[in-house]
């Protein structure tokens, strides 16, 4: 298997959705090998990890985002920064090394950086190859066309590919109507979350302020990812106008750290609504948890979001959500409060709604968690090895 | 025919807010408290400022005083600094003393806390105008008579609120679009006002000395005390040269190196050498000289950037917000009688904190940046409001309606 990161050295959702993905599918006997372009330590026996880098190179050191460039510090000493491009070559021949000496039936890639490589293996080895998406290049440029390079090498790779994964059918349409991919060949395996992170909640919130305005009657709204314009953050802002408007007892939180940073919160003070909305910039662990759990309303405005991970997170953590209409998880969410991302009104409808009854709050919240209960990393896993069972059989020939 | 220097400094440091985050909100009042190797630590940078600029400065000063009875110079000093001189630097405050006790350094009258209150609460202004004037009475056993705004902010709603509360006299910046053809170095009067009297800075002479002085890249570098009393002289038709600066320009904006406080050194000798030149503290200034006309100045006019407006603190909107955020909080505060509560409240009055959100310093006068102790704008934008929402989980663990 092809990865660009494992947690916890992951920039968003795709390492957490890989390392999951793998666990499951190791619980059916499936021998997993996952190829990362850094080393990174590994502790856990269900799959073994293997570092693919640059020959000579003895240490790759990652930044903390999958964009930024790394360094190899080689054996002789000298070190290099290489850009994403260069990477990506680098890790394609070093994977072309790799398939000279392994013995595989499938090969299983994960989206566009790792894609080269996957072609390379697939022209060395000619076993099955299957393509995970869990973005498109349009997705992540928030609608725009992108990087044309990008594009080319997904367009490629995925007219190469013996099958393709969507982990939506949101994701499915986006791949046909860009890439013109037989829609028969692509298959929709859904995300899921891992729910044993939810266990984890204290009695005390780290947002005391917060907690204590809530007591007050002030009722919050939050929105924890990245801040780049695939978000839809802009349009949250512009619903917040709104929604302090008809409720000035209402708090919006963005968590995360991204380019649109500065510009979100000049647009907030320009909006007149900065003492509502707080901007923690990214956090990790009990600070990330309590950001959902001290939500009334868990906000995902995405303009589009292929899965779209972070809602289910918020539902585990006792929070209701409300998701764009342009993300994955739509599909496998009824109990949520749905709005297209465009729709400013409609948004601040929804959320003035939900932060002035209680009752609404909570019977979404309680109807969500039953429907989270259903979900599991192991129907995924389930549906990856049948299509991994068609390949080898040649039934999907 | 006779002309006077005078010699303005003004002496001040904020209380700067640490990197202080939504999870402290509630948790710790502790803003100002940064961690002692913290940019943000105001105990270091006294230290700092004591050791480059302040001990250095007036050790020079009082040497002058002893040396040339007929320098004189004024001094204004915010609360805020001298609190934080009594806790981390007492030998710098005594040396202010020392200076003071020579009866030839006058003191002017401003907020305390350094803030823009005149322009939000005027209640709230003149409580910290007396503040300061129990301070300073209470320091140095004067009590100012000329007024200084914040920034030196000035419009004729404060001229006629200090010819109101009995100033003989009130400083601005002597900025060409209200001066017109009319020159800086005259005793003026502020329009619709009886009795007092207004002083401009001559922004061109002070700023040689305060901006230009360490500049190599300046035609006239290096400047000497020798030519700049020259050029003063070659000035036919003036009275007073009112050179208006930040104190820290000796040893902090100009550094020891630049030459400075050689030029500081030689310049009464250099001025005083001439028959009718004299040093004036701003009072005697005004009692000395008679006003040459009168000057309307319907919108604000500070000393900041090619502006001279209010813009480097007010002008964006996060800078807005906050200040609005702030001084909606003041009936609830003080209502509250809870005075470390209102003190925060006060320090976080400061105009530097308001500085340190402007924006305009990706492109105008890199001293935004030299000066700001945050990373960038937002950064400080953040701190002061996670401040903010402090204040209101304290007034809402009061009891009030927040």
């Amino acid at each position: 298997m092809l990865g660009w990161e494992l947690p916890p050295h992951n920039s968003g959702g795709l390492g957490v959705a890989c390392y999951h993905l793998c666990k499951s599918l190791a619980k059916r006997d499936v021998d997993i090998e996952f190829i990362l372009p850094y080393h990174a330590p590994f502790d856990e026996d269900f799959m073994t990890v293997t570092a693919a880098h640059p020959q000579g190179a003895k240490i790759v050191l990652a930044n903390a985002s999958a964009y930024d460039s790394y360094k190899y510090v080689f054996d002789d000493g000298h070190e290099e920064w290489v850009d994403i491009i260069g990477q990506q070559h680098a890790y394609e021949h070093a994977v072309a090394q790799l398939v000279e000496e392994r013995e595989f039936d499938v090969i299983h890639a994960h989206d566009w950086l790792t894609f080269r490589a996957a072609l390379r293996a697939k022209q060395i080895r000619n076993v099955p190859l299957i393509l995970h998406v869990h973005s498109i290049e349009r997705d992540r440029a928030g609608g725009q066309s992108g990087n044309q390079l990008v594009c080319e090498i997904e367009s490629t790779a995925l007219l190469m590919a013996d099958r393709v994964i969507a982990v939506s059918q949101h994701t499915k349409n986006a791949i046909v109507k860009e890439y013109a991919i037989p829609a028969d060949k692509i298959e929709v395996v859904h995300n899921s979350v891992d729910k044993t992170a939810f266990a984890e909640l204290d009695a005390e919130n780290a947002y005391r302020y917060i907690a204590r305005m809530k007591a007050d009657g002030y009722r919050v709204v939050t929105n924890v990812g990245r801040l780049t314009v695939q978000k839809g953050l802009t349009n949250l802002l512009y619903t917040a106008k709104a929604v302090v408007e008809r409720v000035p007892k209402t708090l919006f939180l963005i968590v995360g750290s991204g380019e649109q940073y500065f510009e979100l919160i000049t647009l907030a003070a320009e909006l007149g609504i900065a003492k509502n909305v707080i901007f923690t910039g990214f956090q990790r662990g009990k600070h990330w948890r309590d950001s959902f759990a001290i939500a009334d309303l868990f906000v995902m405005p995405s303009v589009s979001e292929p899965f779209g991970i972070a809602p289910l997170e918020a539902i585990g953590f006792g929070t209701p959500a409300l998701v764009s209409k342009q993300s994955g998880v739509k599909e496998v969410l009824n109990n949520c409060l749905k709005v297209d991302f465009w729709d400013i009104n409609e948004m601040a409808n929804q959320i003035t709604a939900v932060v002035q009854n209680d009752g609404l709050r909570d019977e979404l919240e309680w109807n969500a968690g039953r429907e989270l209960e259903k979900l599991s990393w192991d129907n995924a896993a389930d549906k990856l090895f049948a299509i991994y069972g068609q390949h080898l059989t040649g039934a999907a020939a | 025919m006779s002309k006077a220097i005078v010699l303005y400094l003004h002496v001040h440091q904020p209380y700067r807010v640490r990197h202080y985050t939504i999870f402290d909100a509630g948790v710790s009042h502790d803003y100002f408290d940064a961690p002692y190797d913290d940019r943000t630590n105001n105990e270091r940078i006294i230290h700092k400022v004591a050791e480059k600029s302040y001990l250095p400065t007036n050790r020079k000063l009082l040497e002058l005083l002893n040396n040339h009875p007929q320098f004189k110079l004024s001094l204004s000093i915010t609360g805020t600094v001298l609190e934080q001189l009594e806790k981390w630097a007492p030998e710098a405050l005594k040396s202010f003393q020392d200076l003071c006790a020579t009866g030839r350094v006058e003191i002017v009258a401003e907020t305390y806390h350094h803030s823009l209150a005149f322009f939000y609460s005027r209640s709230e202004f003149e409580t910290q105008v007396q503040m300061h004037r129990d301070k300073i009475q209470q320091l140095f056993g004067q009590t100012p008579q000329v007024f200084r705004n914040t920034e030196l902010a000035y419009n004729n709603d404060l001229a006629y609120w200090a010819d109101q509360a009995g100033y003989k006299g009130i400083l601005a910046e002597g900025w060409d679009k209200v001066l017109g053809w009319r020159s800086p170095n005259f005793v003026y009067r502020p329009a619709y006002t009886d009795n007092i009297r207004l002083l401009m800075k001559n922004y061109k002479l002070s700023d040689d000395i305060a901006f230009r002085f360490g500049d190599h890249d300046w035609s006239e570098w290096p400047l000497t005390a020798d030519k700049f009393a020259h050029w003063l002289n070659e000035t036919g038709d003036a009275t007073n040269f009112n050179l208006f600066m930040d104190y820290e320009t000796f040893g902090e904006h100009q550094w020891s190196e630049s030459g400075i406080f050689d030029f500081l050194e030689h310049l009464p000798k250099q001025w005083l050498k001439t028959e009718g030149n004299s040093f004036m503290t701003v009072s005697e200034a005004i009692d000395n000289f008679e006003p040459k006309d009168q000057i309307d100045v319907p919108q604000t006019v500070t000393w900041a950037d090619t502006e001279r407006d209010l813009s480097a603190w007010l002008g964006n909107a996060m800078q807005a917000q906050a200040i609005t955020a702030l001084y909606g909080l003041e009936q609830q505060i003080l209502d509250t009688g809870d005075w470390a509560l209102i003190e925060d409240w006060r320090r976080l009055q400061t105009s530097d904190h308001f500085y340190y959100m402007c924006t305009k310093w990706f492109n105008d006068g890199d001293i935004h940046a030299y000066f700001s102790p945050y990373e960038n704008p937002y950064d400080a934008f953040i701190a002061f409001m996670n401040a903010w929402h402090d204040l209101q989980f304290r007034l809402a663990e009061k009891g009030a309606a927040v």
